[in-house]
């Protein structure tokens, strides 16, 4: 039985980044369709098709778009390709391989919401991707599909920017981006208000990740209810999981939303190289707390993974094999937090290098069992604390990693040492062949 | 006594490139509504570092007045992101992805590789000030580890050797 792909279709084709290539395969003819649609029945549409936020929420995508007041104008689009949470490389591809796709996603988003005015808000580490997607737009514009008139065909003014970052994971946080785009460092505002009432320069802002937007011309050339169909539940679609780590094929697969988590280990990705056991597995990018090995057989849609424990995040799922030390993965994380932080609020800014210090302490053998307790207490003491969910994200990796390798950390406080020594990060660390691509089964 | 080089006032700077920085800044600010000239701040400060090197305070302070905002507001762009230098790196900036990801496929053996190589810490520069190194967070290559920035552009699959004959390429 074929797959539908929707995002990764033509991955890895030659010149599929091109309008002549996109066109030739089809592109756009959604945006004709719906210029052809009243905005309110697209809205309706999405809402039908149980899209939810590919960033790392999962909030459903048709919902959002209703949350902005009806009177108030300008209003304007956010589209965050900030990706930076650790284990995700996804959206990167999209504009990459796709970037009119995210275009078309944007014109048909615009005109659904009467929006005029749409960033791009891309990490500044991705100078490569900053270049393909101003090209789509300076091909896009030439061609009259954005403008002054939408498809050179109906009056509706629409203009796409590319605002690149400069470094800073917090400003993937939607509130923290706005901060970003309107020239500030990106300190994450209080909520509510929420972006869609009080967003980009005061006005109502709808802020949604770039997968997202790249399956609404999907959705509108064959439907919400076909959409709907291919995920479960209240979780319609297909989605890119990020598979990294300790597999023998990592990459990028594009996979049913409630697709099977060990299944896509074990044989999409070929399971950990030279026949070692899985140990554990990240399942939402690092934020997500830990799953071990005895608990991956799960749906990866993300109410199952949340009443697993942990959640969907942004689909970045990290494979530890059993040689690796979870003392020195967790160490590293904490150290991610700690850097990342913006230093607003106490709880995090303080918090997240103590508990960077404590796992540094551990890990070298220089930590007392008291240190483990008091890692959790830290851990306890940010999350729910803070202004934005970093703090929550510093907290989860370490509750869950001491919760279910308590053993693990107790014997490097018992040995005065790490029983890994050097091999913390696993006994193999060599480059794999990624897939990253059209997976055909 | 003359006075020592580096500018402490905007007027100091480089005239030709300061034109250099309106003509360029010019193109940037049609990005934005007119009245929104300050959320240009980031693009803006990226031209000047480009021109200037680094964002020393007089830098600052032309893109802030050219935005008609504070120079605080320069000031706290300037430092809260990681990619602006307040102060003279390297020519060459190499930047080695040592998160999870990345050391599950022996980014940390890339980074231990150019420390002993460059004969510098984290966030050290060589004496010839050819290169400053520093480890970085997540750059979105977890699939195509071990990762690593040179000046700005990625280079993924890396290996020790591969490393070796980028840098060795570099002028």
């Amino acid at each position: 039985m074929s797959e539908t792909l929707i995002l990764t279709r033509r991955w890895g084709k030659p010149g599929s980044a091109s309008l002549e290539s996109y066109r030739a395969d089809g592109g756009y003819r959604a945006l004709d369709k719906a210029l052809g649609l009243e905005p309110a029945a697209i809205v309706d549409e999405v809402k039908r098709s149980n899209l939810r936020g590919r960033g790392g929420a999962g909030f459903a995508t048709g919902l959002k778009w209703t949350f902005l007041p009806k009177d108030v104008r300008p209003r304007y689009l956010t589209v965050n390709a900030d990706e930076s949470e650790p284990g995700t490389f996804k959206d990167r591809y999209v504009i990459e391989y796709e970037p009119h796709q995210l275009v078309e996603g944007i014109a048909i988003t615009a005109w659904a919401l009467d929006i005029h005015l749409a960033y791009v808000y891309v990490r500044g580490e991705f100078a490569k991707q900053t270049r393909i997607l101003e090209k789509a737009l300076d091909e896009a514009r030439a061609a009259g599909i954005i403008g002054p008139r939408l498809l050179g065909k109906v009056d509706f003014a629409l203009d796409i920017q590319v605002h690149r970052g400069a470094g800073a994971y917090i400003c993937g946080e939607e509130s923290a981006l706005l901060e970003s785009l309107e020239g500030k460092k990106g300190y994450p505002r209080l909520k509510p208000p929420f972006p869609a009432v009080v967003g980009l320069w005061g006005k109502p802002t709808v802020i949604n990740n770039v997968e997202t937007i790249a399956n609404v011309p999907w959705i509108l050339e064959n439907g919400g209810d076909a959409f709907a169909a291919l995920g479960t539940g209240k979780s319609g679609g297909t989605r890119l999981f990020c598979v990294s780590g300790h597999v023998q094929r990592p990459g990028v697969y594009e996979k049913p939303v409630h697709y099977n988590l060990k299944k896509l280990v074990m044989e999409d990705c070929g399971g950990p190289p030279g026949g070692r056991k899985v140990k554990a597995v990240i399942p939402g990018g690092s934020s997500a707390p830990v799953l071990a090995a005895s608990e991956i057989d799960v749906s990866l849609e993300f109410d199952a993974l949340k009443a697993a424990g942990t959640m969907a995040g942004s689909g970045g799922i990290i494979v530890f094999d059993e040689s690796t030390c979870m003392v020195r993965a967790l160490g590293r994380i904490a150290k991610f937090y700690a850097e990342e932080s913006c230093g607003q609020c106490t709880p995090c800014r303080e918090g997240a290098p103590w508990m960077e210090g404590i796992l540094h302490r551990i890990e070298h053998g220089e930590a007392s069992a008291a240190d483990v307790d008091r890692l959790e207490q830290v851990a306890g003491n940010i999350g729910g604390n803070t202004i934005c969910a970093l703090g929550d994200a510093a907290a989860m990796p370490v509750q869950s990693f001491v919760k279910k390798f308590r053993a693990e950390f107790l014997r490097h406080v018992e040995e005065r040492r790490c029983p890994q020594g050097e091999h913390g990060w696993g006994l193999e660390q060599t480059t794999r062949a990624a897939q990253i691509g059209p997976v055909r089964t | 006594m003359t006075k020592t080089p580096p500018a402490a006032e905007v007027e100091d700077l480089p005239r030709e490139k300061v034109e250099r920085f309106d003509r360029e800044l010019a193109e940037v600010l049609k990005r934005y509504p007119s009245d929104r000239k300050a959320s240009a701040m980031i693009p803006a400060l990226r031209v000047g570092q480009e021109i200037f090197g680094h964002l020393s305070a007089p830098v600052q302070r032309l893109a802030a007045e050219r935005l008609g905002t504070s120079p605080s507001r320069a000031e706290e762009v300037a430092t809260f992101y990681l990619m602006f230098h307040t102060r003279p790196i390297g020519r060459h900036l190499v930047e080695v992805c040592t998160n999870v990801s990345c050391c599950l496929s022996g980014g940390e053996r890339i980074f231990e590789h150019l420390r002993g190589k460059l004969g510098v810490p984290n966030g050290g520069t060589t004496a010839d000030g050819k290169f400053t190194l520093r480890e970085v967070e997540c750059l979105a290559a977890c699939g195509t580890a071990p990762a690593m920035l040179v000046d700005e552009e990625m280079y993924e699959r890396l290996t020790v050797a591969e490393v070796d004959r980028i840098l060795g390429s570099l002028e």
